[in-house]
């Protein structure tokens, strides 16, 4: 059995790691104008979720090198391959120009720093969501290394991520054979609410969830999965246990409504089940087998969870990164024949 | 949900038939102008020449067009000539009577709650609140007002419930849930510390003018969206309710969540257990596990229910709920109205099914 984690994160000790990787313009920007660290609040360094407390370094981050994420989060797990998401906030800069720049030197430090130095890394590529077009080159300059294998978009984003200025994001990913994983983080235009913004990091991660929901909800609405036919969609540390009521919810209302999106035919609930996966942890559900069941039951499929530890980030303890309740055969499909399945490149490699 | 206009002359309601039921959402319509008599004429005159106007950007009507006119039935328009929900006699035949509502709470939409300028919001609210006494509590015993509130004026809001504190017709305090801020930031906390004291509920409807984008990736395109959405924004408003420390503030306090779906519940209360076990350092003011406050504190009403396949899901659900959570509701006379007689298709024990649709909402209210 191939062994596959589809979301570990490696993470970035400073912007000077970058600067190496930066043409002059930009490094000289950076030094210049004194930018230091681009950590956002979604992850702050010192949170106890941000990385789990045996897992830091001296420096209090986990995971800066690859000595790191071999013996944390690849060799204690039998990982086989794992798919690397650096969280660093490029997404969040307000100006294009260098959220580009500073994009293209985050995946030029993943492939030299990661990739280059571990055979069973793969990575994710972070685009400037800010504006189509920039992305767009990102996912052209990186689309020929096969060790790149998805595109890597934060829920929290300026628009709605189903709204058109998006499309062509999706048209590169599609062509290149690469999902799009969409991840907990944002760009923090507005708060991770529908009304704002939050007073506590505990109540900003909780609406996390919610803001899943409602990129769903833009994805399908547009009509980006009959746009876009061939397109797989991964909800990365979504929480999981929130889909069956908002797509039984979201059923009910485009019954009722959907003279306003007629390119949506098919029943919305069929076309998450066929287009949408979803990364194992955070899991959001009790302690008790007989509830996991069930909600198994609700979600109605066990093509849709691909394996996850969230490496760094502390969603449990130990080597417990499954939860209570899954049988050693749908384990076996959710470690390693979904994410086969879900992503094109890795089966270039596995046999 | 009734799109068309069915002819059900020959259906017996199974529901109705059986049981007395609680409504816990219909919706009087008041036109302005059946407000003006409780309205100073220095603020009469302002509203002829500026208007009342939100943070979206229609000077009339919703941000978001809705699916049908008025997002009404089409059978709702009453013979009277005014807009659906505004003639008690022609709700009372269509809905209190056949449907055997013997409890209904009544929630006005569009009476100044959320209005951009708060003195304005005050003298509106008020005369709904008058307007509901003297239109429809005084003429009917079934029916319980709500004390509507210019929520993002806490201390005016507080007045207000105060004014109606001890009015038995009154059943709750009426909140929009898309507000300026997470409503369980402290400066909402007058209303709840009027409302504890008043031994009113909160009841927290779907809606509202927060002007923030009403997801956290910007604002939708389509009413679908936004109606889908409103479960998104009670999640978050439960969340600010419980993480806030509002229900250690205020131990007496019930809250109401109207309209925004329910089979999320217990979804978002594992979700809080998870993270407060790790974080719990910093909200010291909460005590016990978030879904224990949840399910203490925390009501739903059911309409628009969710439908899962098959609809015995939904009884897991309520089982992880707690049926005692459970309030029917039908939204009339909006257009995704939930019959009584066809909203829940689902096996229930008949205790279950006079808690959902009758003695929750008693207890909850108080109504004997």
């Amino acid at each position: 059995m191939t062994r596959v984690d589809c979301d570990v994160h490696p993470t970035v000790p400073s912007l000077q790691a970058l600067l190496p990787y930066m043409d002059e313009v930009w490094r000289d920007n950076a030094v210049r104008r004194g930018i230091e660290e681009l950590a956002t609040v979604s992850y702050p360094t010192t949170n106890p979720l941000s990385s789990r407390a045996d897992w830091r370094d001296p420096s209090g981050k986990a995971g800066t090198t690859v000595e790191a994420l071999r013996a944390q989060a690849l060799d204690p797990f039998g990982t086989d391959l794992a798919i690397c998401s650096p969280l660093y906030g490029v997404q969040a800069l307000f100006s294009e120009d260098m959220s580009a720049a500073f994009a293209r030197a985050l995946n030029t430090w993943t492939a030299r720093e990661f990739l280059d130095r571990d055979p069973r890394l793969r990575a994710s590529i972070v685009v400037p969501q800010i504006n189509a077009e920039r992305a767009v080159d990102e996912i052209e300059h990186w689309a020929g290394d096969h060790r790149f294998v998805q595109v890597l978009l934060l829920v929290g984003s300026e628009l709605p991520l189903g709204r058109r200025q998006t499309w062509p994001i999706y048209a590169a990913a599609e062509r290149h054979g690469l999902p799009v994983g969409i991840h907990a983080g944002s760009m923090h235009r507005s708060g991770m609410t529908p009304v704002g913004w939050t007073s506590s990091y505990t109540e900003d991660y909780v609406a996390q969830a919610t803001a899943f929901q409602s990129q769903l909800g833009s994805l399908l609405a547009e009509g980006v999965f009959a746009k876009f036919p061939d397109l797989t969609v991964v909800l990365m540390e979504s929480g999981v246990s929130w889909l069956p009521a908002y797509l039984w919810r979201f059923s009910k209302f485009w019954k009722g409504t959907r003279a306003e999106i007629p390119w949506v035919s098919d029943p919305p609930s069929s076309i998450v089940r066929d287009r949408v996966r979803l990364t194992l942890q955070p899991f959001d559900a009790p302690p008790d087998s007989a509830s996991v069941t069930r909600l198994m039951e609700h979600l109605g499929s066990e093509e849709m969870l691909l394996f996850s530890t969230d490496y760094p980030h502390w969603q449990f303890d130990g080597q417990a990164a499954w939860p209570e309740g899954f049988s050693p055969a749908l384990k076996q499909k959710i470690m390693a024949d979904n994410p086969l399945k879900t992503y094109a490149r890795l089966r270039e490699t596995v046999s | 949900m009734n799109v068309d206009v069915l002819n059900r002359s020959g259906i017996q309601p199974v529901a109705a038939s059986r049981l007395a039921i609680s409504d816990c959402d219909i919706h009087p319509r008041a036109s302005m102008k059946a407000l003006l008599p409780w309205i100073p004429k220095a603020w009469q005159e302002h509203l002829a020449s500026f208007g009342m106007l939100h943070r979206q950007p229609w000077e009339k009507g919703p941000a978001y067009p809705k699916a049908q006119p008025q997002a009404s039935r089409r059978d709702a328009w009453p013979p009277s000539g005014g807009g659906p929900g505004s003639d008690l006699g022609f709700m009372a035949a269509q809905h209190l009577d056949p449907n055997n509502v013997t409890l209904g709470i009544l929630n006005p939409l569009g009476v100044g709650q959320g209005a951009a300028n708060p003195d304005l919001s005050a003298v509106v609210t008020y005369a709904a609140n008058e307007w509901q006494i003297e239109e429809w509590l005084s003429k009917d015993d079934r029916l319980r007002g709500s004390v509507v509130v210019p929520y993002e004026d806490a201390v005016a809001s507080a007045r207000e419930i105060e004014r109606y504190a001890g009015d038995k017709r009154f059943a709750q305090v009426l909140l929009l849930s898309r507000t300026a801020a997470p409503l369980g930031q402290r400066q909402y906390w007058p209303i709840y510390e009027a409302a504890e004291a008043a031994g009113l509920p909160i009841g927290i409807h779907a809606f509202g003018y927060g002007g923030t984008p009403i997801s956290a990736g910007g604002w939708p395109s389509f009413y679908i969206e936004e109606m889908v959405g409103h479960a998104q924004a009670q999640q978050a408003v439960t969340a600010s309710f419980i993480l806030e420390g509002v229900f250690e503030r205020f131990p007496k306090l019930k809250v109401v969540m109207i309209e925004g779906g329910l089979a999320w519940a217990p979804s978002l209360g594992w979700r809080m257990d998870a993270q407060w076990r790790k974080l719990k350092q910093e909200l010291p003011h909460l005590k016990r596990l978030p879904s224990e406050v949840l399910k203490q504190h925390v009501w739903f009403t059911t309409q628009p229910i969710e439908e899962p396949e098959p609809r015995s899901q939904l009884a897991e659900v309520f089982d992880w709920m707690g049926w005692d959570r459970v309030l029917f509701a039908t939204d009339y006379p909006h257009w995704d109205f939930d019959d009584p007689a066809y909203a829940l298709p689902m096996k229930m024990t008949e205790e279950q099914r006079r808690m959902v649709f009758r003695d929750n909402a008693r207890a909850v209210f108080g109504v004997s």
